[in-house]
């Protein structure tokens, strides 16, 4: 009985890392892109850390951002997540601890101004997306238009109408009156793209970013009927965020004039 | 209260019991709050769309034709790793139970580039007319390569510990090496055979990553409940809810029914077959 309570602290010590790290592997893709910054700020009234909840498809752009805007005021870090957009949704509404969210979609974004966790009149767009159709390189079932999607013989990859990128398609379809029948509804736009680039699938509907961050894996070919289902990118600092000048601050950078120079190279749309 | 009558000694320390109360508590108090979470006024309807059914028995469809062939290519692996020793066997063993530690969605890429269109094997398959890619076949391929090991690891133990006496006295009066396992060695491990099928049904059950990575998702094709589940979360959290029930409930009956078959009266119970 003498050696039990060395036991017991070892066994509550091995819980407690267990648990810690059970904690941090939960937190998701938290990307600490703070730098060695002084604290020597240049505007004293912006200092501290906000924490960064974005669409998947904004991880390079707003990687980016958070570089630039940390240079551009010394004192501060900004701490980006990033995930689907409903994801980050429901992360939020459960109590995470967001101070900026940026959507892919409007109707993410409306599902926090309903529940009051963002102020409606804060919201603001500040990036358009279209669908474009992905192929790889080779190009094996000689895709040339969204007409061609509508054949049997082309293996084709499209998201499931539940998620964003599935509801521009069936927009898409409707304008088009183009019927595709996928061989698989992916539920995100980076798992249509993974079947293209490994070439299983013929043709995928991913967004024109998409194809601009994939490189030389696919190549994109543009159609007119994308107009159809414009996506329209909504930005907000959540409502009880605890730094709110910093997070109004990151919001009024991305719409300003680096932002969108930076969203406009990624292929994004001005809304 | 009457002491139980064989009880033997049970000295467990209080704080050890403290422990295991406070880990079975981390592990049902998250299935407590997800029932808690379940719409029961909107349960049936929600569990019976055509989607959800659809799911649901392209599951057991694809996870019964999986556990087959776990049994048909497991148990050989497992009296291979068993009775015999050769260089490298423990090597191989470790490989073979890869699978185990992989993470789902590595073993999806790996099986992409093994069956896929441009894969190792794919393109042979593809010469012969045979398309995996995006098909049922996929997933049932994806599911046996995560759920093999639980047979193996089950079955090579279980073969371990009967040891090889009955198997060799039955030699020693004339049986056949084929005859000696199936009317010695299969019978003696049935029980281990059983939960480990079982297991690998479970393990079948739950796959997700590697069918999301290899398979894809198309309704009562590649879909099945777990990506149902992924799927219907992003729209429709209650449909998600009421359908993690429906796996729950599914894979308490599948943990009740291996711990009947192997428990340790299992082995000793068969014993009398030799």
């Amino acid at each position: 009985m003498r050696r039990t309570p060395r036991v017991v602290t070892a066994l509550v010590g091995a819980l407690a890392v267990a648990t810690a790290l059970a904690l941090t592997g939960c937190s998701g893709a938290t990307v600490d892109t703070a730098t060695s910054a002084t604290p020597t700020a240049s505007d004293p009234t912006l200092e501290g850390s906000i924490t960064v909840y974005a669409a998947a498809s904004l991880t390079t752009t707003f990687t980016e951002l958070a570089d630039e805007f940390e240079k551009a005021n010394p004192g501060t870090t900004v701490d980006l997540t990033f995930a689907g957009s409903s994801d980050l949704v429901t992360q939020i509404t459960e109590g995470a601890p967001a101070d900026v969210f940026a959507s892919a979609d409007e109707k993410n974004m409306a599902k926090l101004t309903d529940a009051g966790l963002v102020d409606p009149s804060a919201s603001e767009d500040f990036a358009t997306n279209v669908l474009t159709i992905a192929v790889p390189p080779s190009n094996p079932a000689d895709v040339t238009g969204f007409a061609d999607l509508g054949k049997s013989d082309v293996k084709t990859v499209v998201c499931a109408a539940q998620v964003p990128c599935g509801a521009a398609t069936v927009a898409v379809e409707r304008a088009t009156g183009v019927t595709i029948s996928p061989v698989s509804e992916e539920s995100s736009v980076t798992d249509v793209l993974g079947k293209v680039t490994s070439g299983e699938a013929d043709a995928g509907l991913v967004y024109v970013t998409d194809v601009e961050a994939a490189g030389d894996s696919v190549t994109g070919i543009e159609f007119p009927e994308a107009d159809q289902a414009v996506n329209t990118y909504p930005i907000a600092p959540v409502a009880d965020t605890a730094n709110p000048a910093v997070a109004e601050a990151f919001v009024a950078f991305v719409t300003g004039e680096v932002g969108q120079g930076v969203l406009r190279d990624a292929g994004f749309g001005t809304p | 209260m009457t002491p139980a009558p064989h009880r033997a000694y049970a000295g467990v320390p209080v704080w050890i019991a403290v422990v295991a109360a406070l880990g079975a508590a981390f592990v049902l108090l998250p299935l407590v709050a997800m029932v808690s979470r379940v719409d029961w006024a909107e349960f049936v309807p929600l569990v019976t769309s055509e989607s959800s059914v659809a799911a649901f028995w392209l599951s057991l469809r694809t996870s019964v034709t999986a556990t087959l062939l776990c049994v048909v290519l497991g148990v050989p692996m497992a009296v291979v790793l068993a009775r015999t020793g050769f260089r490298g066997q423990r090597v191989l063993r470790s490989l073979v139970l890869l699978p185990l530690v992989l993470p789902p969605v590595v073993g999806g890429i790996a099986l992409l580039y093994t069956f896929g269109r441009r894969g190792l094997l794919g393109q042979a398959f593809d010469a012969l007319g045979v398309t995996i890619a995006f098909s049922t076949t996929a997933v049932v391929l994806a599911q046996t390569f995560v759920a093999l090991p639980f047979l193996v690891l089950s079955l090579e133990g279980a073969l371990r510990t009967v040891g090889t006496r009955y198997e060799a006295v039955a030699a020693t009066l004339g049986a056949r090496p084929t005859t000696v396992l199936r009317r010695v060695t299969l019978p003696l491990v049935l029980p281990a055979l059983v939960s480990g099928a079982v297991l690998s049904f479970a393990r079948a059950l739950g796959e997700f990553g590697a069918t999301l990575t290899f398979a894809g998702s198309l309704q009562g094709v590649t879909r099945t409940l777990p990506l149902e589940i992924y799927l219907q979360r992003e729209t429709d959290p209650d449909a998600a809810v009421a359908l993690s029930l429906v796996l729950v409930l599914v894979a308490v009956v599948v943990v009740a029914l291996a711990h009947r078959a192997g428990g340790p009266s299992g082995v000793a119970t068969r014993r009398r077959g030799s």
